[in-house]
């Protein structure tokens, strides 16, 4: 037996199923996500539901209560949540990268205190990064961490920060000494003020945040890894691990608008006939049908490389990424197109996938940085790299 | 070859893969020749684990084991002690 087989035969074994996911989904978040989008959040019950099933402390290993699930798997999680609502998938999103950067990067001290908490849900995650000035270019980050006896003193302003409007713990980047530096701060340190930012074209229930920090005192434990070249890779590491979620989210948002067309076009009849009988529609369908098998396969690809610790997977999941969210806006375009006026009204969730899926190729590194990345992995692969 | 032996030419291999023209010594730090980016560095660090068969900890996630083909087989050499 292969090493492949075997993985994929003791993962199907020990890991919930995406039959199981699918039905959660389904049951829990599908027939509520246009009201969470009109409303603009999730409700805490609902949030509590999808830590009950676990999903929040997916990458979390089980002794310190969470699933422990391989990167395969999470990867299905996040594409069944995204084929529910693009929102809870965020959560998702952001709750897995900063667990994940505790869990690999940060001391025994923040791993006891913070992982069974996110895990439980008794926690909610934010991802810090994002400034007015500083979105692809991070080196323009502004923010600054200034070191006073044994605490850092952080002074400067984060935007776009998913579910920040919730959060009770922030991995927070700033320049201390200029080299990039990240750290964990909890929502009730002095100094930290929250903005809730509303009226986003997607994604409308992520309760996205403004964070200000005003002479906002931390413990010098509250440091995460080192400065510089360990900052650099934990903050690549959980972005790298945060395109892969997107990513996987984008396949479920066109797996969405590929069942949501297929529905519509084989109950209505124009011309006296079904709409799937019209070529010009089936084309579309298909299409769909073929980007979804396509983005799928990109998105395991990435996570099988992940599961085998294989470096190349940093540059599998940024085609992964730029090619599923792609395929995602023109997946919902087309359910948009295929729905004729119902798809643009509030009565069809195709117009929610629509303005989600644009969303999705912003986030995350927008997809000419995921091009421009992508050119240098190709040139690298082939070492031919500058 | 002993795992240590390897490391300094898979090290160079790893490197020279993505930075084809670039020409440095086991001792020069890559890092002040401007080419490396954060996701070189993740790669790096994922190079290291999967090659030489151990866990890259918070404590070890520092320049100086990286920076140069001599500081990573120093960390390889420290680690599989």
């Amino acid at each position: 037996m292969s090493g492949h087989v075997a993985r994929a035969r003791l993962r199907s074994e020990t890991t919930p199923t995406r039959e199981a996911f699918r039905e959660f989904v389904s049951r829990e978040i599908s027939p509520h996500a246009d009201l969470f989008d009109r409303e603009e959040r999730i409700p805490d019950e609902v949030i509590q539901k999808i830590a009950d099933a676990g999903y929040l402390g997916a990458v979390i290993p089980a002794e310190s209560g969470g699933l422990g699930l391989d990167m395969v798997s999470l990867g299905v999680l996040h594409e069944e949540m995204g084929r529910g609502c693009s929102s809870a998938r965020s959560l998702l999103t952001v709750q897995t990268m900063v667990a994940f950067a505790i869990l690999k990067y940060g001391s025994r001290g923040q791993r006891i205190a913070w992982l069974p908490a996110l895990a439980a849900g008794r926690a909610i995650a934010g991802f810090a990064l994002t400034e007015p000035s500083a979105g692809s270019d991070v080196s323009a980050m502004q923010m600054t961490a200034a070191k006073r006896d044994q605490r850092f003193v952080l002074n400067g302003c984060k935007q776009w920060i998913t579910f920040g409007q919730i959060a009770n713990v922030f991995l927070v980047f700033a320049k201390c000494d200029g080299k990039s530096t990240a750290f964990l701060v909890e929502r009730d340190r002095p100094g930290l003020s929250i903005e809730p930012i509303s009226g986003m074209l997607g994604t409308r229930a992520s309760l996205l945040a403004r964070l200000t920090f005003v002479e906002c005192e931390i413990p010098r434990e509250n440091l995460i890894s080192g400065v510089g070249f360990g900052m650099a890779a934990v903050g690549a590491a959980a972005l790298d691990l945060g395109r892969y979620s997107v990513a996987c989210g984008c396949t479920g948002i066109a797996q969405a608008c590929l069942d949501a067309s297929m529905q519509h076009a084989d109950s209505r009849v124009q011309f006296g006939a079904a709409l799937r009988m019209h070529q010009l529609v089936s084309s579309l369908l298909s299409q769909i049908a073929v980007n979804v098998k396509a983005a799928r396969l990109l998105c395991r690809h990435a996570g099988e490389l992940k599961d085998a610790g294989d470096p190349s997977t940093v540059g599998e999941t940024l085609v992964a990424k730029y090619f599923a969210s792609t395929i995602a806006t023109k997946a919902a375009a087309d359910a948009v197109q295929i729905h004729g006026a119902l798809g643009c009204s509030s009565e069809s969730s195709v117009q929610r996938y629509f303005r989600d899926a644009k969303v999705m190729e912003i986030i995350e590194g927008s997809s000419q940085m995921q091009m421009l990345m992508i050119a240098e992995e190709a040139y690298a692969s082939n070492g031919a790299a500058a | 070859m002993s795992l240590l032996e390897e490391v300094k030419p898979r090290t160079r291999e790893f490197i020279k893969r993505h930075f084809r023209h670039l020409d440095f010594a086991d001792d020069e730090d890559i890092f002040a020749l401007g080419f490396v980016n954060s996701l070189f560095a993740l790669q790096l660090v994922m190079f290291v684990e999967k090659s030489f068969q151990f866990t890259v900890d918070d404590e070890d996630l520092r320049m100086e084991n990286f920076q140069s083909i001599n500081a990573v087989a120093e960390l390889v050499k420290r680690k599989t002690a």
